[in-house]
């Protein structure tokens, strides 16, 4: 397929392999953003092939995995409440809140339905005009002007059966929180590519410059995520810190223009907590004044949520990169894809899911042990 | 969550005053909300997000990324081939 296709070519890997391993002359530790790419970097192998200096940090950019405990506790709460049309993307549904999921929620009778695309929660509440259609609106910036969409379309049609709990977040102030941390090992940061086909790149300057980190703007193929790589490592190597973008094809400077206008009709910037993380000032998006009216969180007045986090679970030095996925004593034994502790072991894409479905079992310093 | 999949803009329509079209991801067809991209037009490639298409595939970039990656180390391996031919 074009555009995919290309992007695989194992012969143009092993180049940008030898090219990584000839420029690397010391320790490296970066961190790809997004979710997507770790599942990529994964899923090929790329950690394992990559020379022994370069460490790659799994960040924090798994929107499901991020998304915090209480949001999830008031969805299983409002997907309960009779008279309901609950839509989630499908990934939601197994997250863990305090005690259960969306799955279980279903199965005990509630209206929990999987969509595509958010338009299809606006269309359930055209045709469910005595139902309560509730869109559980999470993401990044790639997800956000497709939520938006929904708003903008249910407020033509004037639609008073619709409502969405949102839980957006934004990459740039993830970075500079990271940054800031005194446990921070990032030295350099591959960017989610589609956040900036959105958004464009123009964020990530002021970022480069307070904190002299090189930012590479990445796709997820593997050939995008190594060229990400390459591009990065010759940087620090060279002692430099650039916004560069690795992924022109996709992204512009500008970003798309329509979508961040309709962003910035219908959110406002607001501080949000990330599930492992902690709040983050100015980090997501709510909406805006123009939309309250369809909030799902003071439509349903969802008091006395009372969280809990398992207490074996280590997402938080997950999502942190203080701690690799098989580093957590659950993993892989009371933790698994079927039976998540964790946020980080549900979605394909969260650190956890990624290493036990590709069976990373061995924890990297073990390889030589084992082989010995 | 964030992953996009390429796939080819094959007819352009209005929905309730939404730009929508079809989409061919390698032989799927879908149906896609284009209201972002006001200026794709059909044959175009364009990377699709829960229904939404986000932003176009510049074919031109495109080239010169796969170029890069054909041309990487080649001068090395040149400087390489003529030192290892030195007296
Ligand atoms: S393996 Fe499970 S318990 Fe351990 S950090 Fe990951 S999600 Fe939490």
């Amino acid at each position: 397929m074009k555009y995919l296709d290309e992007y695989r070519d194992p012969e143009l890997a092993q180049r940008l392999f030898d090219q990584i391993r000839r420029l690397t002359t010391r320790p490296w530790a970066l961190m790809e953003v997004c979710g997507g790419q770790t599942h990529s970097i994964i899923r090929n192998g790329i950690d394992q092939l990559l020379p022994p200096e370069i460490e790659l940090i799994h960040g924090p950019g798994c929107p499901v995995c991020v998304t915090p405990l209480a949001i999830i506790d008031k969805a299983l709460a409002i997907a309960a409440t009779p008279g309901v049309i609950f839509c989630s993307f499908g990934d939601m549904l197994r997250v863990p809140g305090s005690g259960k999921d969306l799955f279980r929620v279903k199965s005990e009778g509630g209206d929990v339905r999987i969509v595509y695309s958010p338009l299809d929660a606006v269309k359930l509440a055209q045709q469910n005009p005595g139902r309560e259609v509730v869109f559980f609106g999470i993401g990044f910036e790639t997800t956000a002007p497709a939520n938006a969409m929904a708003l903008f379309q249910a407020r033509n049609l004037g639609l008073r059966n619709f409502s969405m709990l949102a839980s957006h977040v934004l990459v740039p102030p993830a970075i500079s929180a990271l940054m800031e941390s005194p446990t921070n090992r990032v030295q350099a940061f591959l960017a989610a590519g589609h956040v900036c086909s959105v958004m464009g790149t123009w964020q990530y300057s002021p970022l480069v410059e307070k904190y002299r980190v090189p930012i590479v703007v990445t796709g997820f193929e593997p050939l995008d995520v190594l060229e990400g790589i390459r591009r990065a490592v010759t940087q620090l190597e060279q002692g430099r810190a650039e916004l560069e973008n690795a992924y022109p094809r996709a992204v512009r400077p500008e970003g798309n223009q329509p979508a961040q206008q309709m962003l910035a009709d219908v959110f406002e910037v607001t501080d949000r907590a990330w599930r492992g993380i902690g709040t983050i000032p100015q980090s997501g998006w709510r909406l805006s004044e123009k939309y309250r009216e369809f909030d799902a969180e003071s439509r349903f007045a969802v008091a006395d949520i009372h969280t809990a986090e398992s207490p074996l679970c280590h997402s938080g030095e997950v999502l942190q990169g203080l701690l690799k996925p098989n580093q957590c004593p659950a993993f892989g034994k009371q933790c698994t894809p079927r039976n998540p502790l964790g946020a980080t072991m549900v979605s394909s894409e969260g650190a956890c899911a990624a290493y036990y479905q590709y069976g990373r079992f061995i924890r990297p310093e073990e390889v030589g042990v084992a082989l010995r | 969550m964030c992953l996009g999949i390429p796939g080819r803009i094959m007819e352009i329509y209005d929905m309730n005053g939404a730009r929508m079209g079809k989409v061919d991801f390698n032989g799927i067809e879908k149906e896609v909300c284009l209201a972002y991209l006001p200026d794709i037009a059909v044959g175009d490639y364009t990377i699709v997000h829960v229904g939404f298409a986000i932003t176009r595939l510049d074919e031109q970039s495109a080239l010169e990324t796969l170029e890069l990656f054909h041309n990487l180390g080649l001068l090395d391996e040149e400087l390489n081939a003529s030192a290892e031919t030195l007296p």
